[in-house]
């Protein structure tokens, strides 16, 4: 049995209860909107891409507190990286919540904080729907994402 | 085979013994009988779906072990026996609610399906352009979605009652979109959201006053009320066998018979008809014009057996039971101070709905599942009900027949850990 704290870890509340980059970001120049029909969780983010970098990212919405850290948490995790440098970090990541693959954790950095999330499945559309979305609004895809 | 409680005889059903053993009533459900994560299972997602009695598990175990066959057409012993198990089903149904005929009694997969044949049918054969359909705001989606399909093709309107913050309709503005347009109206009995129970016999008289027939979604309120279609002469009634403590997969549609008559078949296939050649068809007569298909016998079948048992135990004494564990629930949650209550309407059962304040209802969920609190988390199928409440979605404990009061005291414990744990 896993404890609870596994999942709500100290980060991780840190996050929820003051997100980072929880903004519009005003010189974005790629958005996406992600959804989850399930719990009608909805997140806007917003990335200001330079070149290939990430220059930017931002997010808005409401959800639970695991959707909130997670994406607040991505948001630190991929600024300042490249588009491919940010697929594979969500790759690793998740692979880390979905798989029991060895992880290089030093890789991950903060984000293993997440994965304990394995014992809660009914979670794992929460801590992922950021990504998900990050990675649409990376394609520059504008069609809303759903976790469904 | 385990039976249900009961003080002794038939005559408990006319003469309910005084005492609602609940510790005695738990022994014949042997789910509530175990640990998830190390703790007692407390289930309060009643209103998702029941629990089964013993009663029901090894009805169907020897339906599917000894006497499986199909039905209306063999002509071996086994087959007569199954077609004469489910007509007797049907029977268990009309009494359950006071149905005039047995005929009138149409088994479906669940209350969804109901909703969508009388959509499908009397809806697509009924409404033409500009005509209105009313529903409420504290529809479930299954109560919204069929009609939206049907007027849409039809161009026909949806027209929604509001409810108050306390949960309740309008019952004003209900009067005020009954009109001349009004071809239908599919309200639910008993809201799955918020516990609000409906004045639905009043809904059904002013509506008839204008001549327009009124559909009553009942999968919430059949397993908490005593329902008397005749009494409150709704035209088409709908309910879930797995919400009554029976199986899943299989439900009811009741509708006077002169409207099912007068109705276009659903489907069309086995047993829904007379005779077929490759011309024309001949539809069969009520009910089967609408059970196309070998049907969910052994759900049937079930079904008929969980009626036994609520009906021995008695629906006005379990209504009485939830109501107190209701009210001393509402009192302990609304003690805590920081807990708010969606739905807060006079006549309401079992449906406690909460929100706190920063918390999301995921997270609630996932706290009270932890210390072995089943309940539900999210927008309860009912979108526009939350964002008329302006969430996004509640956590939602419902209560059952057999459900306790410590149940409910480790409810209020467990919600207390929320705040430890995410505050």
């Amino acid at each position: 049995m896993s404890d609870l704290t596994d999942l709500y870890q100290e980060i991780v509340l840190d996050h929820n209860s003051k997100p980072r980059n929880f903004r519009k970001a005003e010189q974005a120049n790629r958005s996406a909107e992600g959804f989850n029909p399930i719990c009608g969780d909805r997140v806007l983010i917003y990335v200001e891409m330079e070149g290939d970098k990430i220059k930017d990212v931002a997010f808005q919405g409401t959800g639970c507190a695991i959707s909130r850290a997670s994406t607040s948490m991505m948001t630190e995790a991929v600024k300042g990286k490249s588009k491919a440098e940010a697929q594979r970090l969500f790759d690793l990541f998740h692979r880390q919540i979905t798989s029991d693959d060895d992880i290089d954790l030093d890789e991950l950095g903060d984000l293993e904080a997440f994965s304990g999330i394995r014992d809660y499945p009914s979670r794992v559309k929460c801590v992922s729907l950021g990504w998900h979305t990050l990675r649409s609004a990376l394609d520059d895809d504008h069609e809303a994402v759903s976790t469904e | 085979m385990t039976t249900p409680h009961r003080a002794g005889s038939p005559t408990a059903k006319t003469e309910p013994a005084p005492e609602y053993d609940v510790d005695r009533i738990r022994q014949d459900f042997p789910a509530l009988h175990q640990q998830v994560h190390g703790k007692q299972l407390v289930y309060l997602d009643n209103a998702a779906t029941t629990q089964k009695p013993q009663s029901v598990i090894d009805r169907l175990a020897q339906y599917y072990a000894m006497e499986n066959a199909n039905i209306h057409r063999g002509i071996h012993y086994l087959s007569e026996r199954a077609t004469a198990e489910y007509e007797e089903s049907r029977s268990k149904v009309q009494r359950l609610l006071n149905a005039r005929e047995a005929h009138e009694i149409i088994f479906v997969r669940g209350t969804t399906e109901a909703i969508n044949l009388v959509a499908a049918t009397y809806g697509r054969s009924n409404l033409q352009e500009g005509d209105e359909v009313i529903i409420s705001a504290m529809e479930h989606h299954s109560n919204i979605v069929p009609w939206q399909i049907v007027c849409e093709e039809k161009g026909a309107h949806l027209r929604v009652v509001p409810v108050n913050d306390a949960g309740e309709l309008d019952m004003e503005a209900y009067e005020q979109l009954l009109g001349p347009r009004t071809k239908i109206v599919s309200i639910s009995h008993m809201s799955n959201a918020l516990g609000t129970i409906n004045p639905v016999r009043r809904i059904v008289e002013l509506a008839h006053r204008q001549g327009v027939p009124v559909m009553l979604d009942g999968a919430q309120a059949v397993s908490h009320l005593h329902i008397d279609v005749q009494d409150l002469d709704c035209d088409f009634y709908a309910f879930s066998g797995h919400k009554l403590y029976g199986p899943t997969g299989i439900g009811v549609l009741y509708g006077k018979a002169d409207l099912l008559e007068a109705m276009p078949p659903y489907q069309g296939g086995g047993e829904q008809i007379s005779s077929v050649t490759f011309e024309k068809t001949l539809f069969n007569d009520l009910p089967y014009k609408f059970e196309a298909g070998t049907p969910h016998i052994g759900g049937v079948i079930g079904m008929g057996v969980a009626i036994d048992y609520v009906t021995q135990l008695g629906l006005d004494r379990i209504g009485a039971h939830e109501r107190e564990l209701l009210a001393y629930a509402t009192e302990k949650m609304l003690a805590l101070g920081w807990p708010r209550l969606i739905g807060t309407a006079r006549e309401k059962a079992s449906v406690l709905s909460f929100v706190i304040e920063g918390i999301h209802p995921h997270d609630i969920g996932t706290v009270l599942d932890r210390e072995g609190v089943a309940i539900r988390a999210g927008h309860h199928c009912t979108q526009p009900l939350m964002q008329r409440f302006g969430v996004a979605a509640t956590a939602r404990a419902s209560l059952g027949l057999y459900t306790t009061r410590e149940e409910i005291d480790t409810l209020t414990q467990a919600v207390l850990k929320v705040r430890e744990v995410l505050a």
